[in-house]
């Protein structure tokens, strides 16, 4: 199975990685014709305000919203989940707009504020390790979309059908499991 | 809950990764670096060449400076403080900046010690122009790394040589056998447990950008196919003709730094890049990069 990671600028290696200890095939992803070769695709934590204007500049927008279309399975971590939001606090342009939910930038603070922690997830059995960094959180869901985690009562995890989005970095652990899901939910698509 | 953590200081400069890194000395500047698809800025009084030109001694940028910049842009905001000066790391670290630069491009404040930078929340970033430096600045604590190169110079020259030296040593390294690598340490002056790290996994265990010297879109590109994971361009942004233009053109060329028909389309047209040094011309005692070994 072949997974994308999005490779405009962000944590990609990362993500190669963990696909790979799932048992799946990662490859970057740095042309929309390439959307074509992949069953599912991650758009990886890095800075969302950056890899939004390279997404738009080089016609991933359109590329990407229409791989969505067609029910491939899409997951955003971080700056990931900023972009697959249909809404940003503070009025910010949103930029996929795939995924019903409010979402807020640096949501927990400055760099000092980031933190790990043990985190129940739906789905996994065991508490994940979390890394949050900077990270957004979602604000509110539309009643399309699951919630999958919260962390001190806020929403930190969720899925729309073939969508799915976390605030924290499943790639900076060695714990796979969350990409695991998500290849699950390709092999579904197929 | 934990903050701080070496996988929380290290991730952050991981989420930098193919990114641009922008120096900027006022919150103008800073929103212009932003909207040209910075990672970061780098908050400071005056930039490399500036600092070059102004001689005397350079220290940390007044906080107004970092506070307003902080102010305006949600991007990740650095500041540089003189290697050794705990307290003015200490003073960045409680203005809340996301990530500080212990640099050789400010005067030093100590000759012997740099700042022990594993007891700060704050991840640092220092220079290095070999593996020796840069395996000793990761047992201080910094959770990322750059080439120094020689900065304000807009010469590429030295960054050059910085990241195909570090690149050289690791392959090296790679290569030895178990009881060559104990020796090795004691050359390089560094940890053993850290050099068996790097024999094992063929990489630093931080991310490593490039600086000192970039001033062109090709100049960041070349030191991405050189192996870096990203780039921080000093004074080539805002001492060039066309600074939005030169800002734009280097973040591209860093993204497909091998799609080089595009960066010949980013480079047209983009005005004289900043009036370069060349690095024979400099006296030994202005020579940055030999701060802080």
């Amino acid at each position: 199975m072949n997974i994308g990671v999005l490779a405009l600028q962000g944590a990609v290696a990362e993500h190669i990685r963990s696909i790979g200890l799932a048992g799946g095939q990662g490859v970057a992803v740095k042309q929309p014709e390439q959307l074509d070769t992949i069953d599912g695709l991650i758009i990886p934590g890095g800075e969302s305000t950056t890899i939004g204007k390279l997404m738009r500049k080089y016609g991933f927008v359109e590329a990407i919203q229409q791989f969505a279309k067609a029910g491939k399975p899409l997951f955003g971590t971080c700056a990931g989940l900023i972009v697959l939001a249909e809404r940003l606090d503070g009025g910010e342009e949103p930029h996929l707009g795939l995924m019903n939910m409010t979402v807020a930038r640096n949501a927990f603070g400055r760099q000092r504020e980031s933190f790990e922690t043990d985190l129940d997830v739906a789905g996994i059995e065991t508490p994940l390790r979390a890394v949050f960094i900077r990270a957004p959180l979602i604000k509110e869901v539309g009643g399309n979309v699951e919630v999958l985690s919260t962390y001190k009562g806020e929403i930190v995890a969720a899925k729309q059908g073939n969508l799915l989005a976390s605030s924290f970095h499943p790639e900076l652990t060695d714990d796979y499991r969350l990409h695991g899901l998500f290849m699950d939910m390709a092999r579904q698509a197929q | 809950m934990e903050t701080g953590t070496s996988r929380v200081k290290r991730g952050m400069a991981e989420m930098q990764k193919g990114g641009v890194i922008m120096d900027v000395m006022n919150a103008e500047q800073a929103k212009i670096a932003e909207a040209a698809g910075a990672t970061a800025v780098m908050a400071l009084e005056r930039v490399p060449a500036d600092i070059r030109a102004a001689g005397g001694v350079a220290r940390m940028a007044d906080p107004t400076i970092v506070e307003e910049v902080m102010a305006v842009v949600s991007i990740p905001v650095m500041a540089k403080a003189r290697i050794g000066h705990y307290v003015e790391a200490k003073v960045l670290e409680a203005l809340g900046v996301d990530y500080i630069d212990e640099s050789e491009v400010l005067t030093p404040a100590d000759e012997v010690f740099h700042i022990s930078k594993s007891e700060f929340t704050v991840p640092f970033v220092c220079g290095a122009k070999d593996l020796g430096e840069a395996l000793r600045r990761i047992q201080e604590g910094a959770s990322m790394l750059r080439t120094k190169g020689e900065p304000g110079t807009g010469n590429i020259v030295e960054a050059v040589r910085h990241m195909r030296l570090i690149m050289g040593q690791i392959r090296k390294v790679q290569n030895l056998s178990k009881d060559e690598l104990f020796h090795e340490a004691k050359t390089l002056g560094v940890p053993y447990e850290l050099l068996l790290g790097v024999h094992e996994t063929g990489r630093l265990p931080v991310v490593n950008f490039a600086a000192g010297g970039v001033a062109t879109p090709a100049d960041a590109a070349l030191m991405m196919h050189l192996g870096a994971d990203g780039v921080f361009v000093g004074s080539g942004i805002f001492k060039s003709d066309n600074p939005e233009k030169f800002a734009r053109a280097i973040v591209e060329a860093t993204t497909h730094y091998d799609d080089y028909s595009l960066i010949a389309r980013v480079s047209k047209n983009l005005g004289t890049p900043m009036k370069g040094i060349e690095i024979s011309k400099l006296e030994a005692s202005q020579r940055m990069q030999e701060r802080g070994i």
